[in-house]
């Protein structure tokens, strides 16, 4: 089944571009054998149309839409430079005035404007698919069109697709330093996002930074590193696998087998994604990996919920169940222990049936509600996944979104309580109160969150 | 991409805009090495074809650059400057059509400027303003450069941004205002800043404020620098501040300084108009550095004022200019941010400069720096590939600080001391359509604006509490 990309906004657009990169270079890397055909066969019909008239150059299903022209033009000619793929020569959808950091403007003008014409795109591509699995959107929860336009969007494509899965995208925005007005357009976007979508999947630019920065080792940090190591992520929580425990059958649903196994509560819907491991080509070579070495360091990473292979606290363990929350949180209120609602896990490489994962199946991991048997799903492809020969992705519905959460949601609203910025919102036709429900949805949603 | 228009009024305001014509087209010529009319170039020139020139020219949206024109409107109420500008260099870039002159001049006298001359020229203005958007694509933006002491400038100039905000309400207006010396030749410079606080306050998107001792002191001091000879050897004289590959020699007294805010300018719409990996359009500068709709002062600094003669760049010397951005000496106001509050700062990096420079710079600057409670994380950052012509990097700094105050504060003050006399008074009632009760209003707005800033100040210090959050019910 396929899935079509809807790539908003400056942010939406780069990392979309990286996911397509990511995904088609995996799978010619592929070997020439049954197996790994099979794999790019799926890959392929996953992410790409062939069209004759095309030269046979693979096209991605992807609309890009931007309100400004710049990224779009060299997103696209960057694609058709690479001569492996290429964006639709159509299939974008730009104007001239962006929307200003400024989700009112993105969704109360620049959204009804653009609707019509975004759609069409959109039905055009999902006419392309033999069947459809659903949407994913790429936008940032910082800026104005990705956060303001993608919001509204991701409405119109509940609307027009009742029955398909949309998975949203979304970068949350480093502590400081993008964009001002940042956590009022975060806190608009997940409020309005939590009803029409079926799942967030979160990344954070500041972890990401870090990992580029510890793992990686580059010393001075692009956009195009971090959107790199996002785009791995992603690519290696869609890219085929098998959801059963036979390994020659690829799952045909990739996104409704990620929303059944993951948000199963629609009051939990935000997911965050770990991988391991994750390091620069030249380490990568003299480095060999066990299973049983990755699954310890992941299970780690997953219950102390550090997002990356370091600086992990192996202090953390789990409370035997049935304490009541309170015992979780230190006195400093920091929270130690990351309770899980329920994980993924994706295992990709040489002897993968090998991995030991029982320890994700401990019940002290999950909140007290969750049935045993839906707590933990394990994917497995037995192909190599970007030059790794053994890789894992945690997709995890869990409490590690619960502090950046928290944070934005407490500074928006410090802002709020002296109204600052509020009047270049309202003059495009927002209210106070729009904002008081804003709020009120994501108080709700952190409440539950660390209620678990 | 979206186009912007320059108004340039009076003297200050057209010699600030000679020079900015001619960076721009500098910086342009450096970027567009084959000479093919493109987008960025069409943010302020068009391009037409001079050949057929019955009436209006044809513009050409694509292909090779025939003739450019600024997409400008220039105003004064004398004859001396433009007509310098129309013999110079720069004459081809504009058209007899985009000029407004008159002869006598304002006097000094903001009424003769906003009522006056205003009354008078309305409907030329609105004309020219008209034609320069309709060759536009996507007016996004106004710039309106004049200054606050004189008459045309601060009279006709506000009166100018009430009429754009009149006829195109949708654009954005940002004002350059070069605020006058204290010891200005001007005597009534104090009333006519004053009148034309009120109307920038009310009706600028943003203003970048500008006094004109910190011009003379940063001039001064290059020269000083680079002929005391201390760094003589590694410096290139002027590079910045006068853009011109040689000093020639010819260059008029204000030129350096003019330099400067010409290149403000350039570095502000640079985001816009060239690709970068963290773009910021026009319309991001009010919405992320304006929290309140009247605290709309942004203060400039600009960085590195002078250029090293080497190209690379070692991380000690980058974050210099970070540093350099924040130090006093540096800012284009008399005033010091670091001692006041921040409500907002925007940092607009040009060049070879990487988002992890940026944000080691704002960790590490950030603790030397205090900002308001409840925006304590108030950085806009932007990142633009292009650097300045003759430069690897730079940056300008806009800070949203309560430090402009003491400049606003100084200037009541000489009101005051002029009012209470009634000075010269009337000469300003003479005028037509100007009353008293102007003078009043003006000091009354200004009055709460400082008000305001202070209200803010007064929160400096305090320690920061979270505002009580809504509490949800399980």
């Amino acid at each position: 089944m396929s899935v079509v990309v809807v790539q908003l906004g400056q942010c939406g657009n780069q990392v979309g571009r990286e996911l397509f990169e990511v995904v088609d270079s995996d799978a010619r890397g592929q070997g020439a054998k049954a197996d790994g055909e099979r794999y790019r066969e799926a890959s392929l019909d996953r992410f790409f149309s062939c069209e004759e008239s095309g030269g046979n150059v693979p096209t991605a299903r992807a609309v890009l839409v931007d309100m400004e022209s710049k990224v779009i033009g060299r997103t696209l000619s960057s694609a058709a430079k690479t001569g492996r793929w290429k964006y639709g020569d159509k299939n974008y959808f730009c104007q001239k005035k962006g929307s200003g950091n400024n989700w009112a403007n993105g969704f109360y003008i620049h959204g009804p404007k653009c609707e019509d014409a975004v759609m069409n795109l959109v039905r055009q591509e999902v006419e392309k698919c033999d069947r459809l699995s659903g949407f994913i959107t790429t936008m940032s929860l910082a800026g104005g069109t990705g956060s303001g336009l993608g919001t509204y969007v991701t409405g119109c494509l509940r609307d027009t697709y009742p029955n398909s899965f949309i998975l949203n995208h979304v970068i949350w925005p480093h502590r400081t330093g993008e964009v001002i007005v940042q956590n009022y357009n975060s806190v608009l976007t997940l409020s309005h996002l939590y009803q029409s979508s079926d799942g967030l999947l979160i990344h954070e630019n500041d972890t990401i930074h870090k990992i580029c920065s510890q793992l990686l080792n580059i010393k001075q940090i692009s956009f195009t590193d971090v959107n790199k190591v996002i785009a791995h992520q992603l690519g290696s929580i869609l890219q085929p696998v098998c959801t059963g425990l036979c390994l020659t059958e690829y799952s045909r649903s990739p996104l409704g087998d990620l929303m059944e196994t993951l948000v199963t509560h629609p009051e939990y819907k935000l997911l965050s994604a770990m991988s391991i491991p994750q390091m620069s080509d030249t380490s990568l070579a003299f480095s060999t990996f066990t299973w049983l070495g990755l699954m310890k360091h992941l299970r780690q990473m997953l219950i102390s919920n550090t997002k990356m292979e370091e600086g992990i606290d192996w202090q953390v363990r789990p409370t035997p169940a049935g304490l009541p929350v309170a015992a979780k949180i230190s006195p400093n209120k920091e929270l130690r222990f990351n309770t899980s609602v329920s994980n993924l896990l994706i295992l990709r490489g040489k002897e993968v049936q090998n991995a030991e994962t029982g320890g994700f199946n401990d019940q002290a991991l999950y909140t007290s509600w969750t049935p045993a048997e839906s707590a933990l799903s394990v994917w497995q492809a037995s192909q190599t996944f970007n030059k790794y020969e053994r890789s894992a992705t945690m997709v995890s519905n869990s409490q590690s979104v619960l502090k950046p959460l928290d944070s934005v949601v407490r500074k928006a609203w410090n802002m709020f309580a002296s109204r600052a910025y509020v009047h270049q919102y309202t003059k495009y036709g927002i209210a106070e109160e729009d904002f008081l429900d804003s709020f009120t949805t994501m108080e709700q949603v952190v409440a539950s969150y660390s209620n678990l | 991409m979206t186009q912007s228009i320059v108004v340039q009024v009076g003297q200050c305001g057209n010699q600030v805009g000679c020079r900015f014509w001619d960076l721009a087209l500098r910086e342009h010529a450096s970027v567009n090495k084959k000479g093919i009319y493109d987008e960025a170039l069409g943010s302020f020139f068009r391009n037409v074809d001079t050949r057929y020139s019955d009436g209006d020219c044809m513009d050409l949206p694509k292909g090779k650059i025939r003739s450019l024109k600024a997409r400008a409107v220039l105003i004064d109420m004398e004859e001396g400057v433009v007509n310098e500008l129309l013999q110079g260099p720069l004459r081809d870039v504009f058209d007899s059509k985009q000029l407004i002159t008159d002869v006598s001049g304002s006097g000094n006298n903001w009424a003769v400027g906003y009522k006056s001359y205003g009354f008078q020229y309305r409907e030329q203005i609105l004309e020219n303003l008209r034609r320069a958007a309709e060759h536009c694509d996507c007016l996004q933006c106004f710039f309106l450069i004049h200054s606050m002491g004189g008459g045309t400038g601060s009279g006709l100039g506000t009166y100018v941004l009430n009429l754009m905000e009149d006829e195109f309400p949708d654009v954005y207006r940002f004002v350059t205002s070069v605020y006058p010396s204290a010891e200005d030749d001007v005597i009534t410079s104090p009333y006519n800043s004053i009148l034309a606080m009120r109307e920038l306050t009310e009706h600028a998107d943003c203003v970048l404020p500008i006094e004109n001792q910190s011009l003379v002191d940063i001039v001064n001091k290059i020269n000083q620098m680079t002929n005391s000879g201390k760094l003589g050897a590694a410096i290139k004289p002027y590079t910045l501040i006068s853009g011109q590959k040689e000093a020639k020699g010819q260059e008029k007294p204000f030129d350096a300084m003019n330099n400067i805010v010409a290149n403000l300018l350039l570095n502000l719409t640079s985001s816009a108009r060239f690709e970068g990996s963290l773009n910021m359009d026009l319309n991001e500068i009010s919405m992320n550095l304006v929290p309140f709709p009247q605290l709309h002062y942004l203060v400039p600094s600009l960085t590195p004022l002078y250029t090293l003669a080497d190209v690379n760049i070692p991380t000690r010397r980058l974050d210099q200019m970070f540093s350099d951005a924040f130090s006093k000496d540096h800012q284009l106001m008399h005033a010091d941010p670091k001692r006041n509050l921040y409500l907002a700062c925007a940092l607009m990096v040009r060049g070879n400069v990487q988002i992890s420079d940026l944000r080691r710079n704002i960790e590490r600057l950030k603790p030397t720096l205090q900002f308001v409670s409840w925006n304590q994380e108030g950085w806009k950052t932007s990142l633009c590939s292009v650097p300045p012509v003759g430069h690897t990097h730079s940056l300008l700094a806009l800070a949203n600080n309560t430090c402009v105050k003491s400049t606003f504060q100084d200037l009541k003050d000489r009101f005051v001391k002029l009012y209470k006399k009634k000075a010269h008074l009337h000469h300003y009632l003479h005028v037509d359509g100007m009353e008293q009760s102007c003078f009043t209003e003006a000091i009354t707005s200004l009055s709460s604006l400082i008000e305001e800033y202070n209200r803010l100040d007064a929160t400096k210090g305090l320690p920061v509490s979270d505002a009580t959050r809504l509490s949800i019910a399980m």
